[in-house]
């Protein structure tokens, strides 16, 4: 019965099946949930702030039932939460980890910083190219400007 | 090409580039074509350039176009509230191609999307310009005989002339060597520089405008504006360092040609008119003929 003793210490109880979405700086968190559309999901969401981590001194987790992320689904949230790392889990145990990957297309999220731009004028659906990973960088489809991570905002 | 938006200059291959030209000069030899008889060309003009627009206006019914549109928006359905994605969708039920300006960045794109015909960018804002780059490599291959290796000096305002941008990342194609000419406030911004940088080519960068004249093939002339400086005293101190008067055109190399992209406030002064070297009238001219292939090409009347 070892492990479930060990359930019983988690700050944010297990699931059964799903996605936890762990290591996410703990600012980021409402974000992330907007990013992926979880304000409207409609089975067991646990979510947890401001928890103590080893790695990252206060963390974020996020913890979606009955769900598996497309990775260009779920890729969008390294904008915000780049030291993300997702679990997968089948049955209560670990089936796979791996960390979010910048994406080389980012549609939706992000606003395009240059107030001139069509899509801040107009409903039209930002859409970027991510010409740099490292440094994050992304060139609007529409205004051909740089959005930086310094002038970076949230749809 | 054919029913291909043009929106900025990159959507063309450097090879569709020389095609566009190679069609400019067919229709320089013989501008009265009435290939577009069957055709509607719709000009949209949100913000007004009378010097555009005519220019447009002017290829297609030389190539026996009807022309619509208007030339301000305060003439149109904007005024009323209209979104630009309801104007596009609607006129592009009325013409065949549509033509527009518009005043903010990313409105070409966004038209070309939602359009059902093919739209040429006439200028979205300080974004792009392209037609106005594809006269001016016109006028470049005309009055050197190449594109390729030449020296070429872009004078006065870099860092918001959007013709002077596009025409730099078009010019990378050619192994020019370009010869930057500003005042400190007004240097060609690095987002530009990237691409030469990219390329390896050289750059030089001045402040004199003196030094430069005997060593390029193509002198390219902007207007530096009052408004581009936060500091009037600095406007003042520089205002007439960037003039071309014909006196300064004695060492110039004999191929050498002055473009500008008009129009001109007092950057150039009327002596200059005169001499040989001056070409940009003529560059306005080139518009034409470089309009009426895009207009052509696009619609799919000629090859």
């Amino acid at each position: 019965m070892e492990k479930t003793d060990q359930r019983k210490e988690l700050k944010v109880s297990a699931i059964e099946n799903g996605t936890v979405i762990d290591h996410i700086p703990s600012h980021s968190v409402y974000q992330v949930l907007r990013i992926l559309n979880l304000m409207e999901y409609n089975d067991q969401l646990l979510i947890g702030t401001n928890l103590e981590s080893q790695k990252m001194g206060k963390k974020g987790i996020i913890k979606v039932s009955n769900k598996f992320f497309k990775s260009d689904e779920i890729n969008k949230i390294a904008l915000v939460a780049p030291s993300a790392t997702l679990i997968l889990i089948k049955n209560f145990s670990v089936s796979e980890k791996k960390n979010v990957e910048i994406p080389s297309k980012v549609e939706k999220i992000v606003k395009c910083f240059n107030p001139n731009c069509i899509t801040n004028v107009e409903d039209v659906v930002t859409r970027f190219d991510v010409v740099n990973k490292e440094d994050l960088k992304l060139r609007c489809h529409y205004c051909e400007k740089i959005t930086a991570k310094d002038t970076m905002t949230f749809k | 090409m054919k029913n291909k938006s043009l929106v900025s200059i990159n959507d063309f291959s450097r090879e569709d580039h020389i095609h566009i030209l190679d069609l400019a000069g067919a229709f320089e030899r013989r501008p009265k074509q009435r290939i577009l008889e069957d055709y509607v060309v719709a000009t949209l003009f949100f913000e007004p350039s009378t010097r555009t627009r005519l220019s447009f206006e002017s290829a297609a019914t030389r190539l026996g176009a009807r022309v619509i549109g208007f030339s301000e928006p305060g003439s149109s359905s904007v005024q009323k509230g209209e979104s630009l994605r309801d104007t596009i969708r609607t006129v592009s039920n009325y013409a065949d191609i549509i033509v527009m300006r518009h005043p903010r960045e990313g409105s070409a794109r966004f038209a070309s999307e939602v359009s059902r015909v093919p739209v040429i960018n006439a200028g979205d804002g300080a974004n792009q310009h392209p037609t106005q780059t594809l006269l001016d490599l016109y006028s470049i291959r005309k009055t050197q005989g190449t594109l390729d290796n030449l020296n070429v000096a872009f004078v006065g305002d870099l860092k918001y002339g959007r013709t002077v941008h596009s025409l730099t990342m078009a010019l990378c194609n050619y192994n020019t060597t370009f010869h930057l000419v500003s005042p400190a406030e007004l240097k060609l911004p690095s987002s530009v520089k990237m691409h030469i940088k990219e390329k390896q080519l050289a750059y030089h960068q001045y402040t004199d405008i003196h030094d430069i004249i005997p060593k390029v093939d193509i002198l390219y002339m902007t207007r530096i504006q009052k408004e581009r400086f936060q500091d009037p005293m600095e406007y003042e101190k520089v205002k007439n360092s960037y003039i071309l008067r014909n006196n300064m055109l004695d060492d110039a190399k004999s191929n050498l040609k002055i473009l500008h992209p008009l129009p001109r406030v007092n950057e150039i002064t009327y002596d200059v008119d005169d001499n040989p070297k001056a070409y940009y009238f003529t560059q306005a001219l080139n518009g034409v003929f470089v309009r009426q292939a895009l207009l052509a090409a696009i619609l799919g009347v000629v090859e």
